[in-house]
């Protein structure tokens, strides 16, 4: 389609609101630099595709690491190198997305190596744009696997040599001997013609991923004049005379015509098969007995800490189990030390009526502490009004907060009565499932089993929720 | 060569162009230079001054700004000013001969709708 006006993409930013500075208008990269050619033909072509609304673009960490600034569709940064098995992800995990790999040499041919081949090797349905200017650029200049013998670089000052640093790696030509990718062409843009065809590459990569669902690898000679220390033009130059001459320009390989998308409709296991896929058994509670607790809308936000070894971790995982068997919806996620015991740990927990964005909590609505760093380092962040459930046999200090509900459980010393100090987190359970009163204690009690691994222990975990129960009805008598 | 001669037009951004004069070269006909003053960041932006712009588009392809460069295909630059409600000012707008009603501000380069009323 010809178009009256070229101008720039609907698919970039108006302004560039993420960049910090006043400049809102200009892109980070220095004058002449190809990211920025490469950018544009990229946004047009998903534009021209009608995709920027399922774009998901994931961004390298390199010069391009800030392409979030840009790009408005959906938009993640990766670790160094791993932007393919970012990308497998995202495609994996929806199929409809047009999930677009973009990365740099450092990034693709170095630390993130192992990443592209194997992710060209499973035939991921992404379009990967792969810039090559032979060295690192964010960093500095220094010698990329990419970096031509020869070459200076601030790591190779006198000039890349075969017998020190090896032969320069080409990476077209590598994923081109595997047998998924679709569609493997390296292009330049060294000038006017050349950038021109690039730009028909770039799109028949995308429309690859957009009709067949097929792998494709776009190696794009690009140049860095700050890095080549050249000017813009020279540096232009030098892509077309010499980078060229080294890397071959061509298609490498193009099966697009047969390809046919492996049926993966097949693949996806149905939510409901899971259990039996597992060998595992379904739990089912009758929905009577949960009744008066699945219409509450409430969003529970746990930090539980404390000493590795005092079964915090397992406290959160009792309270998300639980909560599965309300038909909440739950998040559990762990932070601890090296160590198995006596090391500090500490886990998140949610337990909702509603979706949970994120597993991660920062302003927790109870906090469980049980030991004494565990109130000096989260006593601050628990939100208003919200519970503190202390360990008073273990912590000699009191928190200072009076915004909040403060409930202190000598629940070491009741576990210690019950026979054994290592139940003192089921104390807590029924504590917190007393006071909090959004979990049927019934329930909780009858499915500790299926929790609790070792069957002789099942009892006493029983009975040290059950004290824990009585002794919040004993306070507020 | 009358025919062919305000039938494209280029518009460069001069606070968003950074000087790198990938335009200047890609130019088949040359018509691009860099200015001999420079912008608010210390470039010296790509100016086109005169006139037999075909809009290929060279320039816009490779220059490596988003939104440095527009090129105007089969648009006229007016010479008289039109009233911008982007700019909320006066400025030369382009027009184009198959869609009157639908102008370009040279200032901001947006798109002025005249409402039918007026």
């Amino acid at each position: 389609m010809a178009k009256d006006i070229l101008r720039k993409s609907e698919v970039f930013y108006d302004n560039f609101d993420r960049k910090p500075g006043l400049d809102k208008m200009t892109t980070t990269y220095c004058p002449g630099c190809g990211h920025g050619i490469l950018h544009k033909l990229v946004a047009e072509a998903l534009e021209d595709f009608g995709v920027q609304d399922r774009t998901m673009f994931v961004s390298p960490v390199g010069c391009s690491v800030f392409a979030y600034y840009y790009f408005d569709v959906g938009n993640i940064q990766a670790a160094h190198g791993r932007a393919p098995a970012v990308a497998t992800a995202l495609k994996r995990a929806n199929p409809e997305s047009i999930v677009i790999d973009y990365q740099g040499d450092g990034d693709l041919a170095a630390i993130g190596g192992a990443e592209i081949l194997n992710a060209a090797n499973r035939g991921e349905g992404i379009t990967v744009f792969f810039v090559n200017n032979a060295t690192y650029g964010m960093t500095g200049g220094q010698m990329a696997p990419t970096t031509l013998i020869g070459q200076q670089t601030m790591t190779t000052p006198k000039g890349r040599t075969v017998a020190n640093e090896g032969y320069p790696i080409k990476m077209s030509e590598i994923i081109s001997t595997l047998k998924a990718p679709v569609y493997v062409e390296r292009v330049m843009l060294g000038d006017v013609k050349s950038i021109r065809k690039a730009r028909k590459s770039v799109r028949k990569a995308i429309q690859i991923q957009i009709e067949q669902n097929g792998f494709s690898f776009i190696e794009v000679l690009a140049s860095c004049p700050s890095n080549l220390k050249k000017t813009p033009i020279d540096s232009q130059n030098w892509v077309r005379e010499v980078l060229q001459e080294n890397y071959p320009l061509g298609v490498y390989k193009d099966i697009s015509a047969k390809f046919v998308s492996p049926d993966k409709s097949k693949t996806p296991v149905n939510y409901k098969d899971l259990p039996k896929v597992l060998n595992i058994e379904e739990t089912n509670i009758d929905k009577n007995r949960i009744a008066e607790f699945t219409n509450k809308q409430f969003h529970e936000q746990f930090k539980i800490a404390g000493f590795g070894g005092q079964g915090v971790l397992s406290l959160g995982i009792v309270l998300s189990e639980m909560g599965m068997r309300h038909d909440f919806q739950v998040s559990w996620i762990p932070s601890y030390g090296p160590e198995m015991r006596g090391g500090t740990a500490n886990c998140s927990v949610q337990l909702s009526s509603k979706n949970i964005g994120s597993p991660v909590v920062d302003r927790p609505t109870v906090l469980v502490a049980m030991n004494r760093p565990s109130i000096d380092k989260f006593e601050d962040s628990v939100a208003e009004n919200g519970y503190i459930f202390y360990d008073s046999s273990l912590i000699d200090i009191e928190p200072q907060r009076k915004d909040i509900n403060i409930i202190a459980i000598p629940a070491t010393k009741i576990a210690d009565d019950l026979g054994t100090t290592k139940v003192a987190n089921m104390v807590i359970v029924g504590a917190i499932i007393e006071k909090l009163g959004i979990m049927s204690k019934d329930v909780v009690l009858d499915s500790i089993g299926e929790v609790i691994k070792k069957q002789k222990l099942i009892n006493i975990n029983k009975r040290a929720i059950l004290k824990g129960v009585e002794f919040i009805q004993n306070l507020t008598k | 060569m009358n025919n062919t001669k305000n039938k494209a037009h280029v518009s460069i951004r001069w606070e968003e162009c950074k000087g790198c004069g990938l335009c200047t070269l890609a130019c088949p006909l040359d018509l691009l230079s860099l200015s001999k003053s420079f912008n608010s960041h210390g470039y010296h932006p790509s100016v086109y001054e005169g006139e037999g712009c075909t809009g290929c588009g060279s320039c816009f392809f490779s220059c490596p700004e988003p939104g440095a460069i527009t090129v105007f295909k089969k648009w006229h630059l007016m010479t008289e000013t039109g009233y911008c409600p982007n700019c909320d000012n006066d400025y030369k707008v382009y027009k184009r001969e198959t869609h009157p009603d639908e102008l370009f501000c040279s200032n901001c380069l947006e798109s002025i709708k005249l409402s039918k009323v007026e």
